[in-house]
């Protein structure tokens, strides 16, 4: 993947902008009383205000509304306190009203900024058009019977917040990192969950190439893709294909498509023989939404550390590679994790552990950071371990094994194993005198000057050990008696 | 003494309250005079059975000594509003079948103050139309006749069916709405008293809706201090609309002192519309010397943007409307006609569905919406909307109160103005303004054309001030004192 | 502003009500008067105003986060033309 399309009459440049669709964390929907539960029965989560009864009327949801105002804050955008909800006019089974409520001219966020961290440790910055709210819309499923289509509307009238991004992105990577960083920001904020697999973030992608340096070309906007990778999949095989339109002598038409992960390919959407035409226009059974800058600064004083600030300060204060300080501040649980193990202690060996032994047995066993069998209190206290000699850096690995295992703590395994650190330099020197009975042609061969040997003698005595000798002792007794 | 149904609302009251008669009985003789009065089909569903249930709860509570505001007064409910379990249909076969499972606000309340539901009343198809033509269950017959001609009269719209219940004294009060004159108009036509409020003193909740920025409920009575009584009742604040205003209802019947003296009466030169009859002309000089000769104050004012409300209103009530009736299309409730798939059921049901003036609206509704137009019509008349609100604002800086008429014309015959949208739209000319600028309006019968039919004036007043509209329209009232009342040819 | 036969075909498309082609002349005829008749709104001088954007002077309220509706499938579907158990029916829908 990479953001040049080697064409058949020279490179293109793919160019991306991204609208994303980030459920809004409410009990409540935006404009109505009705919960909004993942996975609850058809129909059981709908108010009449959501199924657009006649006469029903929406009331908004203050949260909601305080949700966005405290992600554009996170996105470190402009605050609109005077904002508009306008109607956008379809017909469709799974829009009850005829209209969705949206905000169109004037959204409740301007412009913003997001900071993606690239693969080699650089950082570019993405602009953001706008963040609005907006109703989301039921679902119809389409498998249930030959010739008719079932509409539940649970998910009718959930507030989502729509965020637009400049067309900044170059390349499938950097659509993947901006995305990735906007889950985080969002996670971190507590406004939507990030969880793609439910539909609470969807992305609908606009793709277009160019020659460097060119005006931006025709673009194509790929509806609801719903997961990092398929997004990225999707960019790499719609700029394929619009450069080979291109090549082709053809031109790129302006038009909505969908991602076939299965095929692999794009493909216009079927409903394309009718031009929208959205009669937008302000929502008259609400008015303008308005609120005081008093509640703006509220929220902002109520805001976490981000994720930007927290990597800055974890290079900065730890002294880690901007790299790994991008991964641990990634999700707010694991930036936790780590500085709860951090706190007093070694923190870059805090850092190796957590992405490293960590972040492998939690991959191996398919879980994540939030259902570790490890606590950071008890990781925290098997580098304490080896920080006081109590066990050697390589019992400690065995020692991790067994608290992903059983979720003990450190000294309790040590304990029942036996697995304590020999330091008693009698024990030891036996040890010792006993690998260099055992090696005489070898000794001989160190004395003759072969010092690159001294690491087998190193090995040796640590084997003897069962790897319980602390090693200091072990190199310290093993020059002197190699001295001969 | 008069039949119980003869009775106004005060009186009725009055009567309950001294136990000269009780709720089941002047429940009664309401259902009764309904039965009777079959001809001028005002009621698309009759509760018989629901009204007497109630009456005979009111006449226990009453015993119990816990009475509201309205208690054991039959109330008529144009058929516009939710009533729980009873059709609701906007007077459109679209709406065919359709029974809410949940109860408007407006009735609610009305029902907490110990009113009686007697029925539904027909309408205009959702609220559209001027003459009560355009309701799929037929037209209204105006209780009114020229004399020495047969010929039914309409009775306006689009609360049609309200007014000539409340005119034929079927019942003492109904409710209406009023989104360009729809109770205005057809108060005046009628003889009676009707008043839209100011644009959120009524809850929506609960009435379907025609164009959200300008509908508003309202009563039906046939006195002022009826249209007071029923108002207190209906209205009040509404967590549930948030065009509702969170203000005390204050008790409109005290504002009726019969004293105008100290007030300001403004009278706008723009409202002398072109081809306003001579006997228009001349009702409204009388109604300002009535005013004058009680005290009050009269002075010319300028409400120069007049002219622009009503093209305004047919871009604005449109547009509003064809998106609030977007959501009837056979998917969740009301008729469904077939089609091969969904975009064709969709055009199949709303074809057969909506009728022809409601068509026509919706059609022009999404013109002036769409893309390339939006300026030119709809933002263009927000901003008329704006300047017409603006020369209400500078009036009342001067005056506390408007008068004008109330229609350019009395009731006219039936098929007379149908085949002309324009002319039919002119009927609410001098009421649509105050739909524009969300000001109250009340029309009071203050005389008699030639033919001998009723005629309107009416007072406007500044926002959430219904008391002081009431005042001046009960001064009117008192000095009018024209017998208003039909002959009753239609008794069977 | 005089509407032709397609602009009229096209509006009912999108207010999704079907018009037969017989139809259309004589409705573009009436359209084209009404807004012939509207567009005297031309002779105001509107520049600089603002539109209005509600009747009322106040500003949105807000209600607070919680469940206070749902949870009754029955009255969401009671007048359901077609129902599946509690699923509203549609003819089959094609992406
Ligand atoms: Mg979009
Ligand atoms: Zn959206």
């Amino acid at each position: 993947m990479s953001g040049i399309v080697h064409g058949v009459t020279g490179d293109w440049e793919i160019v991306i902008g991204l609208e994303v669709h980030a459920q809004v964390i409410a009990s409540a929907k935006l404009f109505s009383g009705a919960a909004t539960a993942f996975g609850a029965a058809p129909n059981s989560q709908v108010s009449l205000v959501d199924a657009a009864l006649p006469g029903m009327l929406p009331v908004i949801n203050r949260r909601c509304v305080e949700q966005a105002i405290r992600t554009g804050l996170g996105l470190k955008a402009q605050i609109n306190r005077h904002s508009v909800f306008d109607r956008k006019n379809y017909f469709y089974a799974d829009s009850p009203a005829g209209y969705q409520i949206s905000q169109y001219k004037q959204p409740i966020v301007g412009r913003g900024t997001i900071q993606i961290d690239l693969p080699d440790g650089s950082v570019r910055e993405v602009g953001i058009t706008r963040l609005h709210l907006e109703q989301d819309a039921g679902k119809s499923l389409h498998d249930q019977h030959p010739d008719s289509s079932y509409v539940d509307l649970n998910r009718a009238g959930i507030a989502l917040m729509e965020i637009v991004s400049e067309p900044d992105l170059r390349s499938p990577e950097e659509a993947g990192a901006y995305l990735r960083k906007l889950r985080a920001i969002l996670r971190y904020l507590g406004t939507c969950d990030g969880d793609m697999e439910k539909g609470s973030m969807r992305a609908d992608v606009n793709v277009s190439v160019r020659r460097p340096g060119d005006p931006y070309g025709t673009r194509c906007e790929i509806k609801n893709v719903n997961s990092i990778r398929f997004v990225q999949q999707a960019i790499e095989v719609e700029a394929a294909r619009q450069v080979a339109v291109i090549e082709d002598g053809g031109k790129v038409e302006q038009e909505t498509r969908l991602f076939d992960a299965r095929k692999g390919e794009t493909r216009p959407m079927r409903n394309k023989e009718e031009a929208h035409d959205y009669r937008y226009f302000p929502d008259p059974d609400l008015l303008p939404l308005t609120f005081s800058q008093e509640w703006v600064e509220e929220i902002k004083r109520s805001l976490p550390e981000l994720p930007d600030e927290k990597k800055a300060r974890f290079a900065r204060d730890y002294g880690l590679a901007p790299y790994d300080a991008g991964v641990l501040v990634d999700e707010r649980a694991t930036a936790d994790f780590f500085e709860a193990v951090a706190e007093g202690r070694d923190a870059k060996q805090a850092a190796n552990w957590v992405m490293g032994d960590l972040f492998g047995a939690l991959n191996k066993a398919g879980t994540d950071i939030g259902h570790s069998p490890v606590s950071a209190e008890h990781l925290g206290q098997l580098l304490d371990l080896m920080a006081d000699g109590t066990i050697s850096g390589r019992i400690a690995k065995d020692v991790f094994v067994a608290m992903f295992e059983t979720g003990k703590a450190p000294a309790a395994i040590v304990e029942e194993k036996g697995l304590r650190q020999v330091t008693d330099s009698g024990a030891i020197a036996a040890v010792v005198d006993q690998v260099i009975a055992q090696n005489p042609d070898k000794v001989a061969e160190y004395r003759s000057g072969k010092d690159k040997l001294f690491g087998f003698f190193v090995g040796q005595a640590m084997k003897a050990s069962g790897g319980k000798a602390n090693p200091q002792a072990v190199n310290q007794l093993l020059r002197e008696k190699l001295k001969g | 003494m008069a039949a119980l149904n003869e009775l106004t609302l005060a009186e009725a009251r009055d009567g309950l309250r001294r136990g000269d008669f009780t709720s089941v009985e002047l429940t009664q003789a309401c259902l009764a005079a309904v039965e009777a009065a079959r001809g001028l089909n005002a009621f698309t569903t009759v509760t018989s059975g629901r009204a007497l249930t109630m009456a005979r709860e009111s006449d226990a509570r009453r015993r119990a000594g816990t009475i509201g505001k309205i208690e054991g007064l039959p109330i008529a409910v144009k058929d516009l509003f939710a009533v729980q379990g009873v059709p609701t249909t906007a007077c459109s076969h679209i709406l065919d079948g359709f029974k809410p499972t949940y109860e408007s606000t407006v009735t609610a309340n009305l029902w907490r103050e110990g009113g009686v539901m007697i029925g539904k009343t027909n309408m205009d198809e959702f609220a559209m139309g001027s003459s009560n033509e355009t309701s799929h269950y037929g037209p209204v017959v105006n209780p009114w006749r020229r004399p020495g001609d047969n010929r039914p009269l309409v009775p306006g719209g689009s609360s049609g069916g309200s007014a000539s219940a409340v005119a034929a004294r079927l019942v003492p009060g109904a409710t209406g709405t009023d989104t360009g004159g729809s109770i205005r108009q057809p108060a005046a036509f009628t003889g009676i008293v009707g008043l839209k409020p100011t644009y959120g003193r009524c809850s929506r909740w609960g009435i379907v809706a025609f164009a959200s920025s300008l509908d508003q409920a309202g009563p039906m009575a046939r006195t002022v201090r009826d249209a007071a009584i029923l108002l207190g009742a209906m209205a009040g604040f509404d967590g549930k609309d948030s065009t509702s205003v969170e203000a005390p209802v204050p008790d409109y019947e005290q504002a009726l002192t019969g004293d105008v003296r100290g007030l300001t009466i403004g009278i706008p030169a723009e409202y002398r519309v072109e081809g306003m009859p001579a006997e228009i002309a001349a009702l409204w000089e009388q109604g300002i010397a009535w005013l004058e000769q009680h005290g009050a104050q009269v002075t010319e004012i300028r409400l120069p943007h007049t002219k622009y409300a009503l093209p305004a209103y047919y871009i604005v009530a449109p547009a509003e409307a064809s998106s609030n009736l977007a959501r009837y299309d056979g998917v969740r409730f009301g008729l469904r006609v077939a089609g091969e798939n969904l975009d064709q059921l969709y055009e199949n049901t709303r074809a057969q569905g909506f009728g022809r003036e409601v068509r026509r609206r919706i059609l022009i509704g999404t013109y002036v919406l769409s893309a390339g137009y939006y300026d030119a019509y709809y933002l263009k008349a927000q901003q008329v909307r704006t300047l017409i609100a603006e020369d209400f604002r500078k009036a009342f800086a001067t005056v506390d109160a408007i008068l004008t008429p109330t229609t350019p014309t009395a009731a006219f015959a039936q098929q007379e103005r149908l085949s002309d949208p324009i002319a039919m739209y002119l009927n609410d000319v001098l009421t649509v303004p105050a739909n524009m600028a969300g000001i109250p309006g009340l029309s009071v019968p203050a005389g008699v054309s030639k033919e001998g039919l009723p005629l309107g004036l009416q007072v406007l007043g500044k926002p959430f001030d219904e008391a002081t509209v009431l005042r001046v329209g009960h001064t009117i009232e008192q000095a009018a004192r024209a017998s208003l009342a039909p002959t009753p040819w239609w008794r069977s | 502003m005089s509407l032709d036969k397609a602009t009229v075909a096209r509006i009912a498309k999108l207010a999704r009500i079907a018009v037969p082609e017989s139809e259309l002349e004589s409705l573009a005829g009436e359209l084209s008067g009404i807004l012939t008749w509207i567009e005297q709104l031309n002779e105001v001088n509107t520049s600089g105003v603002e539109p209005m954007t509600s009747a009322v002077a106040m500003t949105l309220r807000m209600r607070e986060d919680r469940v206070t509706d749902g949870g009754d499938p029955e009255k969401v579907l009671a007048n359901a033309p077609e129902r599946t158990d509690t699923f509203f029916v549609v003819p089959k829908v094609v992406e």
